[in-house]
């Protein structure tokens, strides 16, 4: 959950820095034959490929916008059944007091507003933002650099080696992170 | 020639051969520039202090705001028989501009959603300011409403409350359904629009200190571009594209229920819904090429609004203008000749012939015969044309919307009833206000927020630079071609 006072990330490992998508796609292709684990890579725009070379699963987000739509639509039209036809049933006209086909555009809307803004928190949620806390580990990730970021995994973790390997890769720069 | 040649390459093989491919995409950024070039050039607007021109500008919008303000508030204590309005003419400016501004904002989110759908990669260099003009165009047909209904502070009575009454709305009522479908596609616009920021936010973050980093950091959330998240954002951005589709579609259709379920010979129509959604569509094309036209000059960004992006909005106009005038010609046929009801063909020969006449003559000229000038691909690309017609176009798409309301209620049924419509000097107050607010609201956007969406220009110009060569196909192509 949103978890606004906690305290900052403990971010340790190595960055590797290149100046172009294909660099790091080339380097995130055989990181995972390296043996190592949850490496992320930091991008100013979405690289297609790269969740594929990293293995990171798809994206549960379109199952929240479904389920969350349909259920907003259920929702508008069960509210306006039951405020028509059941809270205080009133003759408009003589129409029915399920009027279903005058009942549906509400239903629609409902339906699109539930399931939009629950998809903006399911995006939220999932990228645990808002994160003011944890460090930037670099400011041209978001203007022109690309970064691979192999992160200290626990026990077996081998800071020379993911040295070595990112260095094979030819980065252009190549940090080791401690914050 | 390596065997796993992928599509690109192929391509940029193409376009290298001297016969040029008539099917290869136009280039829509210069591949010579730097993804920090993208990052330096849409930022520095936000960046530097604005320049003479814009304060002009945002001092009329500001003045005529005023204005507006002083005309709603004084009409608030006197009522609204300060405007024209009075029987049988109940709806005429304050309708017609509602009308008018939620038309606008369509193209917006048709460019953002739509267009997205479709993989139409030249929207985006327009889409950020497109969505910015939807949701103040919806910001500024909201206001419509509530002031004429002459009691604005009862406004919460539109929405079902628990109350004391023990009462709810009228959920058969077009008008409620109108109030649903505008919060709504004025929510999800925001939210669309505030997703597709949050990256454009990030960038600007860290390119600042002091403050202004403080805001941005805020507007950001902290947003930092990890692939784990950018898996999310593109699926949750898709997701948005899709129910933006069907919704803004929806709004229109709503707002044209309005006038298509009353029995008002002129208003009791079935081809509304898809002819209002085009006519939105249309007008709001225009008004994104009026807006854009002004701020690729004033904010010096030609190389990313190129005459490329233009000219396919210009196309879009010419395509959405005649469809809006099939359904001139249709809703004539179906009155006039084809309906057999007197009341029916009464009402449309009085809109070309009457009293209004003249707005009939003005929103056909404007709508149908002007854009036509777009068959021709030299004034397709010519800014003066292009901005002319597009104000024109506005201009028709007001005026379409005044016969709509105004010529159908002036002479309905008994003749006893018939009456002109004139305005009076508050009613024009109105119309020249919400152009100011709307304007104010759109300079400011243009000052503090990326007015183009850094981050989804930067992978077109990564797509330029491969098709023109500019970087050597690596092995990452031929392992994409695998996954």
């Amino acid at each position: 959950m949103f978890d606004l006072f906690r305290k900052p990330k403990r971010l340790r490992g190595v960055l590797a820095l290149y100046d172009n998508p294909d660099s790091l796609l080339d380097a995130a292709a055989r990181i995972q034959e390296h043996g190592f684990r949850n490496v992320d890579a930091y991008t100013p725009y979405p690289v297609h490929g790269l969740s594929e070379a990293l293995g990171i699963r798809k994206s549960w987000i379109p199952y929240v916008t479904l389920v969350m739509g349909l259920a907003g639509a259920a929702l508008g039209l069960t509210f306006e059944i039951w405020t028509s036809a059941v809270d205080w049933p009133i003759n408009v006209g003589g129409k029915p007091f399920v009027s279903l086909p005058a009942f549906i555009p509400i239903t629609f809307e409902s339906g699109v507003l539930i399931g939009g803004t629950m998809t903006l928190a399911a995006l939220l949620l999932a990228c645990g933002l808002p994160n003011f806390w944890d460090p930037i580990l670099d400011r041209d990730l978001t203007n022109d650099r690309f970064g691979l970021f192999v992160p200290d995994s626990g026990p077996e973790w081998n800071e020379s080696r993911a040295i070595q390997y990112l260095q094979s890769t030819h980065p252009v720069d190549l940090r080791v992170i401690r914050a | 020639m390596n065997p796993m040649t992928t599509g690109e390459e192929a391509r940029s093989m193409a376009s290298r051969a001297p016969v040029p491919n008539p099917l290869a995409e136009p280039v829509l950024i210069d591949p010579g520039k730097s993804f920090a070039d993208i990052s330096a050039e849409v930022a520095a607007p936000i960046e530097k202090k604005p320049g003479m021109l814009w304060w002009i500008f945002f001092g009329i919008a500001v003045l005529l705001t005023g204005q507006f303000a002083a005309e709603i508030t004084y009409q608030i204590i006197k009522g609204v028989g300060i405007w024209g309005l009075n029987h049988p003419v109940g709806w005429a400016v304050d309708i017609t501009s509602f009308v008018f501004w939620i038309g606008i904002g369509h193209a917006g989110t048709l460019i953002s959603a739509i267009l997205h759908l479709f993989r139409q990669r030249w929207r985006t260099a327009i889409n950020r300011s497109a969505e910015a003009m939807t949701i103040f165009a919806v910001m500024t047909a909201g206001l419509f409403p509530l002031i004429h209904t002459g009691r604005p502070w009862f406004a919460y009575w539109l929405v079902p409350y628990p109350n004391w009454r023990h009462l709810w709305v009228n959920f058969r009522s077009p008008l409620v359904w109108d109030v649903f479908a505008v919060s709504t596609y004025l929510t999800i616009s925001l939210c669309f629009w505030f997703t597709g920021l949050i990256p454009d936010f990030a960038t600007l973050r860290d390119r600042s200190a002091g403050w202004r980093r403080g805001i941005y950091s805020v507007l950001s959330l902290g947003w930092r571009g990890s692939e784990r998240h950018w898996q999310h954002y593109e699926r949750a951005y898709m997701m948005l594209a899709g129910i933006s589709t069907p919704l803004v579609l929806s709004v229109h259709s709503i707002v044209s229920f309005d006038f298509a379920t009353s029995i008002l010979p002129g208003w009791h129509t079935t081809i509304f819904p898809p002819y209002f959604v085009a006519g939105a569509i249309f007008s709001g094309f225009a008004m994104v090429v009026t807006l854009l036209v002004i701020l690729r000059k004033v904010f010096k960004m030609e190389e990313y609004v190129t005459i490329h992006h233009l000219e396919n909005m210009n196309k879009i106009i010419l395509v959405t203008g005649m469809m809006v005038g099939y359904a001139y010609a249709v809703e004539m046929f179906i009155a006039v000749l084809y309906s057999g009801n007197q009341f029916e063909h009464f009402t449309f020969v009085n809109r070309a012939t009457g009293p209004f006449a003249w707005a009939y003559w003005i929103m056909v000229s404007c709508n149908v015969l002007v854009p036509q000038v777009f068959w021709f691909k030299r004034f397709r690309r010519s800014i003066p044309v292009m901005f002319a017609v597009s104000i024109l176009v506005n201009v028709g798409m007001w005026f379409e919307r005044f016969t709509i309301i105004v010529t159908s209620l002036h002479r309905d049924f008994i003749p006893t009833a018939w009456s002109y419509y004139k305005p009076t000097i508050f009613d024009y107050s109105v119309i020249v206000g919400s152009f100011g607010f709307f304007f104010m609201w759109f300079l400011l956007f243009c000052r503090f927020f990326p007015t183009i969406s850094i981050a989804e220009v930067k992978s077109v110009l990564w797509n330029a630079k491969k098709s023109a060569g500019r970087v050597p196909a690596g092995k990452a192509d031929a392992e994409r071609a695998h996954v």
